[in-house]
């Protein structure tokens, strides 16, 4: 299932950089908030640990920077979104107005997980990131342009190259993040796999 | 060139290619547990989707079932609420759920492999990183999120891109007192938490045939740690010894059928790999992860680094680790007071791993300053620990004895770090917060040190406690 509205070409908004390697899921958005059956309520969270000092005073993490308020790209730097699978991370951050992410390097889990709810994460190359970064703390009205069309990130009058796997960048510019009608799609082909799997068809799971 | 496991699995399981380039595979085992899925399953709900094949998925409780008592409802309105979701969501849909009054119930990675679910030559998939733990049955097995737990219920396929493979050879042997958690430590500490991304590890040489299959377990279990999705070892005599009469595990004219589908499914002995890379065990001792990633991790008589003498793309999270644990950069590992010893997890929650620390506990003390909890991975392992009076161990060397679940891995269930604890923890995270508490301190290691460690008061060498 591919939809015209699901299609993203390019995007535009200012930055919030949060800088550091490997921050993982679990600074995101920690365990204790995702005790719940839905992804609502996660958006002020996000990145609590970190926001707020041991008396729960704001330690002026950039999320709470008046001066990126309403800033809807993310830059990161190495191993982003690295640990648990849990999509609570990208939810939480698209809850808070995250609508793209660009770092140095991601997590595997994390990468896919921000895919498969339509939200793109691009790579670029360390000094790329360093000068994103300034660019955000020093001009942080500065609009950034990521084209994922062009593979360009347009910034401050520069332009950075960005990567992505190209599997991934097509399932944006063909609107198809959204997999579970697509695999659907192939359902005569899922019937025959299944066919020629010797544990479903010869040895299966005796029933309970 | 032959072809290695990873492969060989990918190619039987291939669905078809879709449009954006990536694999549909086709998904053998679907486990499900009471966090990453209620959503999952109201995404089905939403879509008016059925289960496509609920007799491959398979669910249980682990991540915030308390461990102290299982009185329903839980204490917890939340925790009570995910618990009802999942219960219902699995009726409704007809998969088996071992919940906390089956006597099956367990941490989702321990129980996969101890009922004979996880099998060689599977594709196994699950809402949680640490799925890599299956890989050490010669499945390929990796976490997902959410979405793609819907995408597995109503399709049981997955969009993938396929992963090259790094063969990691574990020469030598380990000396007594170093364990596989010292191994997977030692690894990770080599190769970075980064290193592993776009691979799959194969693991594999004389120190790995040596294990045993629990043991495997916990090698694979960290593969995510190293930024490696999957982690796998070969089926060999050990895994179908292992497999043999479990609860799940093909019996009878079955039998001979599997496992030569299972001996086709190893990578052949002349197997290509992307990227090769040796460690050396007979050089390793116990390993003691003290920052806030599980690759900050020294051997237990080193010193932790000084951040001067680090590579300049290190030192960043390294003085960041400072930051958060106060530890002196350049002060001996060892003697590090600690306050709390959590023994358990799904990376060492086994039986074999309970039997390793009630070794050190036995005869001896916990400090009286340390809170020391052993929580068995499941029902199965607290049952069997129990027929050989392991709980009688740990309870007399005033650990406290509980009921399965992922505890104080996570700190979703009341196990939590309080302040700024430190933990001598067998898990598998030591990530700022990761136990519960925003200021709370994980040293990683083995069960062992984990309980030499609680008698001692401080980080210590099992090898001199063993010896």
């Amino acid at each position: 299932m591919s939809s015209a509205n699901c299609v993203i070409r390019a995007l535009s908004g200012r930055a919030v950089p949060v800088r550091g390697n490997d921050i993982d899921t679990d600074r995101i958005i920690p365990a204790r908030f995702m005790k719940t059956v839905s992804f609502d309520s996660l958006g002020r969270w996000v990145f609590q640990d970190a926001r707020r000092d041991a008396a729960g005073k704001p330690t002026g993490h950039p999320f709470d920077d008046p001066r990126h308020a309403g800033a809807s790209i993310l830059l990161a730097n190495r191993n982003f979104g690295c640990g648990s699978s849990r999509e609570h991370a990208p939810q939480a951050l698209a809850a808070w107005g995250i609508r793209a992410v660009v770092a140095e390097s991601f997590a595997e889990i994390f990468a896919g997980n921000c895919t498969a709810i339509g939200l793109p994460v691009v790579e670029v190359e360390a000094e790329a990131a360093e000068a994103l970064m300034r660019l955000a703390e020093t001009r942080p009205d500065a609009e950034l342009r990521l084209d994922l069309e062009a593979r360009r990130l347009e910034a401050g009058g520069q332009g950075y190259p960005v990567r992505l796997p190209e599997a991934r960048r097509q399932v944006f510019l063909t609107g198809s993040w959204d997999t579970v009608g697509l695999l659907l799609e192939g359902k005569e082909q899922i019937r025959t796999v299944a066919a020629r799997l010797p544990y479903l068809t010869r040895f299966p799971y005796p029933a309970g | 060139m032959g072809k290695n496991l990873l492969n060989k699995v990918w190619d039987l399981h291939a669905v078809r290619r879709l449009p954006s380039g990536e694999d549909q595979l086709f998904i053998g085992l679907h486990l499900v547990h009471e966090v990453t899925s209620p959503q999952a399953f109201a995404m089905l709900a939403e879509r008016g989707l059925p289960v496509l094949h609920p007799e491959r998925t398979f669910a249980t409780a682990d991540h915030i079932v308390p461990t102290d008592g299982s009185t329903r409802p839980f204490a917890d309105r939340l925790a009570e609420d995910m618990m009802r979701a999942l219960e219902a969501n699995a009726a409704r849909h007809g998969i088996r759920y071992f919940g906390p009054d089956s006597g099956e119930q367990g941490i989702v990675h321990v129980i996969g492999p101890e009922l004979g679910l996880s099998q060689p030559g599977l594709t196994i998939a699950c809402g949680d990183s640490h799925t890599s733990t299956h890989g050490a049955l010669g499945a390929i097995a990796f976490g997902i999120g959410t979405s793609q737990v819907r995408d597995v219920l109503a399709t049981q396929t997955l969009s993938l891109a396929r992963p090259k493979v790094r063969r990691i050879e574990v020469r030598g042997r380990l000396e007594p007192g170093v364990y596989a958690k010292d191994v997977i430590l030692g690894i990770i500490a080599s190769l970075g938490v980064n290193g592993g991304l776009g691979y799959a590890y194969e693991y594999g040489g004389p120190a790995v045939a040596a294990m045993s299959m629990e043991e495997r377990l916990t090698i694979c279990n960290m593969s995510i740690e190293g930024g490696a999705r999957v982690g796998y070892i070969n089926p060999d005599e050990t895994t179908f010894a292992y497999l043999r009469d479990r609860l799940f595990a093909p019996g009878g004219g079955q039998w001979e059928e599997a496992l030569r589908f299972w001996r086709g499914m190893a990578s052949d002995p002349d197997a290509g790999y992307d990227d090769r890379f040796v460690l050396d065990a007979d050089r390793l001792q116990p390993m003691v992860a003290w920052g806030i990633n599980p690759g900050q991790a020294v051997g237990v008589g080193e010193r932790l680094p000084l951040p001067a003498e680090l590579p300049a793309g290190n030192r960043e999270t390294v003085e960041k680790a400072y930051a958060h644990t106060g530890f002196t950069p350049g002060a001996p590992v060892r003697g590090t007071r600690i306050d709390v010893a959590f023994i358990g997890s799904c990376t060492n929650g086994r039986l074999s791993d309970l039997r390793e620390a009630a070794r050190v506990a036995r005869g001896r003390r916990a400090a009286s300053r340390v809170r020391a909890l052993v929580v068995p991975g499941s029902q199965r392992v607290s049952a069997a620990a129990e027929r050989e009076g392991l709980d009688r161990v740990f309870r007399e060397a005033g650990f406290q004895w509980r009921l399965p679940g992922c505890s104080m891995c996570l700190g979703m269930n009341p196990d939590v770090l309080v302040g700024e604890e430190v933990c001598a923890s067998s898990s598998n995270r030591n990530f700022i917060g990761r136990q519960g508490s925003p200021r709370g301190r994980t040293l990683l290691m083995s069960p062992a040190m984990v309980a030499a460690a609680a008698i001692a008061g401080e980080v210590a060498d099992v090898r001199e406690v063993l010896s």
